[in-house]
């Protein structure tokens, strides 16, 4: 398990670059299909609006695993990544025409012992925080 | 409506084995759009160290769902008005192909906040020879009318 960022190389506050990860119905239907998550909030828009949501939103296990790729793929080596947690603060919406997008950013919370480092990640999603508390524990070269 | 606080502190013991396997690994990377060979290349994972791919960091939740704590009706849990609050992983290795694991799931909280119920479920996943993988922590909140 050799992750490719060294851990002296980072600092506290060191930040990860920004990225943006674009969301549509397809993906809900395939994220549902593999997770065995069929809920039919993440795919069909009467059901959504009708226990009051505004329309279709993403499963809240797909925005998190957005946010794991976003750091594993900083790290190099998923397999690094020892604990993630995160909560779910607001839905990510995704209409039927145009998708949502998913913009992730990170930086290095805290070195602990043993070559591990705390990333914090911020998460958002048309101006909102879609999730908060977000934290991976990342165990570095 | 109010969840039965008698669930607090219950364990719920593991169902059938789940059998883990490149294809469904590689299953959930494609759907979380995620193209890391790790996942899917058994000699780019034996470079970064692990003897097979490995399932990314949120895969357990394949695993974990279908959590027999929710679906006792005694819960009083109305699912139309479920969110997902939180999750955690706390990962002791990488789950891999041909792992067989179980999951015991304990109910650790359960209390209103505002309107909504709060509930907290802890499962560890164990391969069925015992070793812990990962252990997860599940909240979800029951929305009120």
């Amino acid at each position: 398990m050799t992750a490719q960022v060294k851990y002296d190389d980072v600092e506290v506050g060191t930040e990860i670059p920004a990225r943006s990860y674009p969301v549509d119905r397809a993906n809900l239907v395939m994220y549902a299909g593999a997770s065995g998550d069929f809920n039919p909030i993440h795919w069909r828009e009467s059901t959504a609006k009708a226990v009051g949501l505004p329309d279709v939103i993403a499963h809240g296990m797909f925005t998190m695993a957005q946010g794991g790729r976003y750091v594993t793929d900083w790290a190099g080596d998923p397999g690094a990544v020892v604990d993630y947690g995160v909560r779910f603060s607001a839905p990510v919406v995704v209409p039927d025409e145009g998708g949502a997008v998913l913009e992730i950013s990170g930086k290095v919370e805290e070195k602990l012992a043993d070559g591990k480092v705390v990333v914090a990640l911020t998460a958002r999603s048309a101006g909102q925080k879609v999730l908060t508390r977000a934290k991976a524990v990342v165990r570095l070269a | 409506m109010a969840l039965n606080r008698d669930f607090v502190g219950r364990t719920f013991p593991p169902g059938e084995p789940y059998e883990v396997s490149r294809v469904k690994i590689r299953e959930f990377a494609d759907a979380i759009g995620d193209r890391n060979p790790i996942y899917r290349d058994p000699e780019a994972a034996k470079a970064a160290g692990h003897p097979d791919v490995i399932a990314p960091p949120t895969f357990p939740i394949v695993v974990s769902l279908g959590n027999p704590a929710l679906a006792d009706p005694a819960l009083g849990l109305n699912y139309a008005m479920v969110v997902h609050g939180e999750q955690r992983f706390e990962h002791v290795r990488p789950i891999r192909p041909g792992d067989a694991v179980v999951c015991t799931s304990t109910v650790t909280e359960i209390r209103s906040i505002g309107n909504n119920e709060k509930m907290v479920i802890e499962t560890e996943i164990r391969t069925t020879d015992g070793e812990l993988v990962c252990k997860t922590y599940n909240t979800i909140v029951e929305r009120g009318a």
